[in-house]
């Protein structure tokens, strides 16, 4: 009992501890990319001196990230006058919150067996086998869609009770797009429920690691229509480029959260850097062979041709944490590529997008992936 | 009479232009043509980050002010120089020509006697500038009669939270060395 609270919490631990990084360290890279990608050099002056000496660590702009944390904690914070008070202090962590939870049906890693891993607490722990993953839920893909719903409210919330007629466009353009973009994002992933046979993420990745024709059996290859509707609605439900529309800043200042101030603004914004890295994870977990490498699973990689490759515990749990954050950090970045390569959408584009394009999209893959399960199955 | 009523207005027509662009079906299905800019996008990205890996400047941007660009205006005008005679002392006969004539009256002299240089008595005991509200005019230089100051085309490195420390004295303007002055060689000192 002790044993499964102390893993637990070194997991809520490791789960925090990735997203504030993620969300701290994706503005740097934000901004950075985007200075690359257009011949600019990117942040690169804040720094941090060490007492009592003139050594300057620059790490290439990488204190920006604190300095604008820092800047939003200091800065004045800003009450408009609202009538619905207690809605507009919530309404940041409305968005906030959920954005965390979504992680924690996602898994990290395969099993642990940290009896094996730490050899001094063996006796201690026996043969306990943990799920790397914060909550091993039946209905795991089903939380990711009943928290990913929540963040609209949040979203809606803070522009109603703004008193700012942008927040309040804003917040109407939120709740059409995002609850547009929901049933979007639902629809792709029935497909790929149906063939997994299940919501469990876990067991999702686990079917991932086996192999079809050769190729490893990853989502992308058995369902490659559905991973970029799937990615696109997603980039919509994070409402950033190009579905950036309820917070428009050349139209809305800057959409539902204009009457937001130090960090309850930095709330919002820190919740959005954190979404991408949620997408990324998802994304990976469904898509792309979750934790593990290719052709690899917890007792090893088994190749094609019959090569078989064994692996020590030890050795495949940080194969698996590492590759897991990696693929994170690639897809993160292949977020900010799209954000910084396309146009905003106009605002009736955006909806057409949704309803007239992306919808019958996933329809149309949802009915062939009926048809084949349904052929294939005997 | 149909005063008060809108007139019959033509249907709107919209102009079609000589240039209007056509999209095949190719375009219209936006995914290819959208692969296609986060092709060149990245393409860049890949291409600058491989310099910056590989220790080279992947960047257009010029490092200001640690880096000045080749076409960087030769004739700038930027920080003042106090010019210097040959036994080091400024030029300057504290004759306030330079004080009068700036638009952002910038420049405070103050003048003294020198007992022991009876050519030129009176010189600058204080020469200040404020570069805060100078506007780099050039006139000081302009209207000097003894070419004691001159303008060089670094720039005042100065920006400070404190507009007071935005002064430069004497001391810091006196940096001309008269032997590298290939317009204006000095030989040694001469009686």
């Amino acid at each position: 009992m002790m044993q499964d609270l102390v893993v637990y919490a070194v997991y809520i631990g490791y789960a925090i501890g990735v997203l504030m990084t993620f969300g701290l360290i994706l503005t740097w890279v934000e901004r950075k990319q985007a200075a690359i990608m257009s011949d600019r050099i990117g942040a690169n002056r804040a720094y941090l001196r060490i007492p009592f000496t003139q050594v300057k660590l620059v790490w290439w702009g990488l204190f920006h990230g604190m300095a604008d944390g820092l800047k939003m904690l200091l800065k004045e914070d800003f009450k408009p006058k609202t009538y619905d008070w207690y809605a507009y202090m919530v309404a940041p962590w409305v968005v906030f919150t959920p954005v965390l939870l979504v992680f924690a049906v996602i898994p990290f890693g395969g099993t642990l067996v940290p009896g094996q891993l730490v050899p001094a607490l063996a006796e201690w722990f026996g043969d306990r086998e943990y799920p790397m993953q914060i909550a091993r839920l039946d209905a795991g893909l089903l939380m990711v869609f009943a928290f990913g719903g929540v963040s609209v409210i949040g979203a809606m919330l803070a522009g109603w009770s703004s008193s700012n007629k942008f927040s309040l466009l804003g917040a109407l353009r939120a709740g059409s797009q995002m609850i547009s973009y929901e049933l979007v994002l639902a629809l792709t992933l029935l497909g790929l429920i149906l063939i997994y046979g299940t919501v469990d993420l876990d067991e999702i990745v686990r079917q991932q690691s086996g192999r079809i024709a050769g190729l490893p059996a990853w989502g992308i290859f058995l369902q490659p229509f559905a991973a970029t509707l799937f990615l696109a609605a997603a980039i919509a439900e994070n409402k950033r480029i190009p579905f950036d529309l309820p917070e428009a800043e050349s139209e809305l200042i800057s959409g539902y959260f204009t009457e937001y101030s130090a960090m309850k603004m930095g709330l919002f914004m820190f919740a959005e850097f954190i979404e991408i890295a949620i997408i990324a994870a998802l994304f990976t977990t469904l898509f792309l062979g979750g934790y593990n490498l290719p052709y690899m699973h917890d007792g090893g990689f088994s190749l094609p041709f019959g090569v078989e490759i064994a692996l020590g515990h030890t050795a495949v749990v940080i194969t698996q944490i590492v590759v897991f954050l990696g693929k994170v950090f690639l897809l993160c970045s292949f977020q900010i590529l799209i954000r910084w390569s396309l146009p905003r959408f106009r605002y009736d584009q955006v909806l057409k997008f949704a309803w007239k394009f992306m919808f019958p999209l996933a329809l149309a893959n949802l009915i062939v992936t009926v048809l084949f399960v349904w052929a294939m199955t005997p | 009479m149909n005063v008060g009523r809108t007139p019959a207005r033509a249907p709107y027509v919209r102009k079609v232009y000589w240039n209007e662009p056509v999209m095949g079906w190719w375009e219209r299905a936006y995914l290819f043509e959208i692969l296609r800019g986060l092709a060149i996008t990245g393409g860049v990205f890949l291409r600058n980050m491989g310099k910056w890996v590989t220790g080279r400047k992947g960047a257009l941007t010029t490092y200001y002010p640690e880096e000045t660009r080749a076409d960087f205006g030769r004739h700038n005008r930027g920080k003042h120089v106090l010019t210097l005679r040959p036994d080091g002392r400024p030029q300057c006969v504290a004759c306030n020509m330079c004080a009068t004539v700036c638009p952002a009256k910038v420049i405070e002299i103050e003048a003294a006697f020198d007992p022991d240089d009876p050519a030129h008595p009176k010189y600058p005991s204080r020469f200040e500038i404020d570069y805060s509200r100078c506007v780099f005019c050039g006139l000081c230089v302009e209207a000097c009669p003894e070419d004691a100051i001159r303008m060089d085309k670094t720039v005042p490195d100065l920006p400070s939270p404190d507009r007071l420390r935005m002064w430069l004295g004497h001391e810091e303007l006196m940096t001309w060395k008269p032997s590298s002055d290939v317009a204006k060689p000095y030989g040694p000192k001469h009686g």
